[in-house]
């Protein structure tokens, strides 16, 4: 029985981080049709402003979390201004291509700048201590990033839901130049995309960091790329597509670390990616892909 | 209040206006007549900065031609489009909320979105419903009030009976004789000539990019001249 809650814990928080980082990536993506292969350089600038901010000014990790996650806004809102604004009405594969540009040069500048090697910074290591609930043993860190993702994406829902942008971040989904037809600015509505997702990207960043205890110029790209598979499945541009995407891989995850006998460990992305396939093969879409607009004139 | 001058309108490598001139009075419901590819929705894509144009736009005596959409929509232009398009993954109160998005005053816009609920009640009841679960001649309707959310100066009408059933059409042309007895000024691109030219006060026709007769609604008659001219039917 507890091994059975600590399982479904480690699935639910494996599915907490891709869920709030394949957000940032589909918030982005619905609106201007950008797949920001560079979220994971905002995840890894969180980090080093993390070291920066940690060795030179407060060592309070309450402070430093506000600090990571303005830091990532700002970056993400930044990015957009210095590089994705110029592509905007360019074609997806132009867009694609400066995303990847964006995330080698930021790489490179967190290895010039930064070190090759692992920079470490503990300070969020806190988070990540064994409980005993009952009988069960669990990490901490595990039910502070599944609460802390669910409580994200109630705030995200609200923000959808009840303020004049987040409506049209919805609408310019479906019809960006409706949205601007009535009166709003396109580069506010896409700034805020960039912002929201660039919050995203600090949440996670505090629970890699609090994991991990160090920053790496390519720490990000792997959790994106994982990202990148969950909006895959759960329907590229679609927000709840991403979440149910996000839990889903988690769950898949560690189902097969589970059931899978020890000796074929090493087959474990293998045999994810192969149930990955297979539901592309069930819709091709995702399951949650956006409704096609039936496309007659009227 | 509107004011075009020698306006040529390109898409792409293609010029699909050549330069027209037309005039649309406060208060007044002007009409733009013309055949399938004529460049009406261009002439209307032109007001609202949605298509590359030159000539001169003056709304409300001030030049408006190299101003980005959006800052035309704040200064009072509104568009109810060809084919609608209004938010169908958006509720209908929250479509109507997009409308207001340019506004300041948002403490009116409860009342004003009451108002509309009260004037078109099929909305009022549908207000929580996914705006793409409406029929034609609702959404019609809504993308008319979304328009008129943004309380504008000018209201342009792209084929507001295009694809509805007659009894539905009928309805539509109501409702925009209302809206001009409230004394909103109109500016509506329609092939249905007949029906139009009953509201109008003034009327383009537009062929080719080209116009090819205006005068006052009176000189059209019925319009049936014009209709067969538009659709090539002489009956």
């Amino acid at each position: 029985m507890d091994y059975a809650i600590q399982q479904i814990l480690n699935a639910l928080s494996f599915g907490a981080e891709y869920a709030l980082i394949a957000l940032g990536l589909a918030i982005v993506f619905s609106i201007m049709g950008l797949v920001n292969f560079a979220h994971g350089e905002v995840i890894a600038f969180g980090g080093y402003s993390m070291v920066i901010v940690g060795t030179l000014l407060t060592r309070n990790p309450f402070l430093l979390m506000g600090a990571v996650l303005l830091a990532c806004v700002l970056v993400s809102v930044l990015l957009e201004r210095v590089a994705f604004r110029t592509v905007r009405k360019a074609d997806l594969t132009t867009g694609l291509l400066t995303a990847f540009g964006v995330s080698i040069i930021l790489q490179n500048l967190f290895l010039l700048l930064g070190s090759p090697r692992p920079i470490p910074a503990t300070q969020f290591i806190f988070l990540d201590r064994t409980i005993t609930l009952g009988a069960v043993q669990v990490s901490s860190l595990q039910i502070y990033e599944t609460l802390a993702t669910a409580v994200a994406i109630g705030f995200l829902l609200f923000f959808l839901r009840r303020t004049t942008l987040g409506l049209a971040m919805r609408a310019a989904a479906l019809d960006f130049e409706m949205v601007r037809l009535c009166g709003l600015r396109a580069n506010r509505v896409i700034a805020t995309a960039f912002a929201v997702s660039g919050l995203l990207a600090g949440l996670a960043c505090i629970f890699i960091m609090a994991r991990r205890g160090s920053v790496l110029p390519h720490m990000g790209f792997d959790p994106v790329l994982t990202a990148f598979v969950a909006c895959v499945i759960g329907g590229f541009g679609s927000l709840p597509g991403a979440v149910l995407g996000g839990f889903l891989l988690g769950a898949v995850e560690v189902a097969v670390l589970v059931l899978l006998p020890q000796s074929y460990g090493g087959l474990a992305q293998a045999v994810v990616f192969a149930l990955v396939a297979l539901i592309l093969v069930w819709r091709p879409d995702g399951i949650l892909s956006p409704a096609r607009e039936k496309g007659d004139k009227v | 209040m509107l004011e075009i001058q020698d306006l040529k309108v390109t898409h792409g490598p293609i010029e699909a206006v050549h330069g027209i001139a037309l005039t649309v009075a406060e208060g007044a419901c002007v009409t733009l007549l013309g055949p399938n590819g004529a460049g009406k929705t261009s002439t209307l894509s032109a007001i609202t900065g949605t298509a590359r144009s030159t000539g001169l736009i003056r709304l409300a005596g001030t030049d408006i031609s190299r101003l980005p959409v959006e800052a035309r929509a704040k200064r009072g232009i509104a568009i109810s489009p060809e084919g609608r398009r209004i938010f169908s993954n958006l509720t209908v109160r929250e479509n109507l909320v997009m409308g207001a998005a340019g506004r300041r005053d948002k403490s009116a816009i409860g009342s004003d979105i009451r108002g509309w609920f009260e004037q078109f009640p099929i909305l009022g009841e549908r207000r929580d419903q996914p705006a793409g679960t409406l029929s034609g001649g609702e959404q019609q309707m809504l993308a008319i009030a979304r328009a008129l959310m943004s309380r504008p100066r000018i209201l342009l009408l792209d084929e507001p009976s295009l694809g509805l059933a007659p009894q539905i059409t009928a309805r539509i042309f109501d409702i925009i004789g209302d809206l001009k007895r409230q004394g909103i000024t109109i500016l509506l691109v329609e092939q249905n000539a007949t029906a139009a030219i009953e509201l109008s006060d003034y009327v383009y026709v537009l062929n080719n990019g080209l116009i090819s007769s205006e005068g006052p609604a009176e000189r059209y008659g019925d319009g049936s001249a014009l209709m067969d001219q538009i659709t090539g039917v002489h009956g």
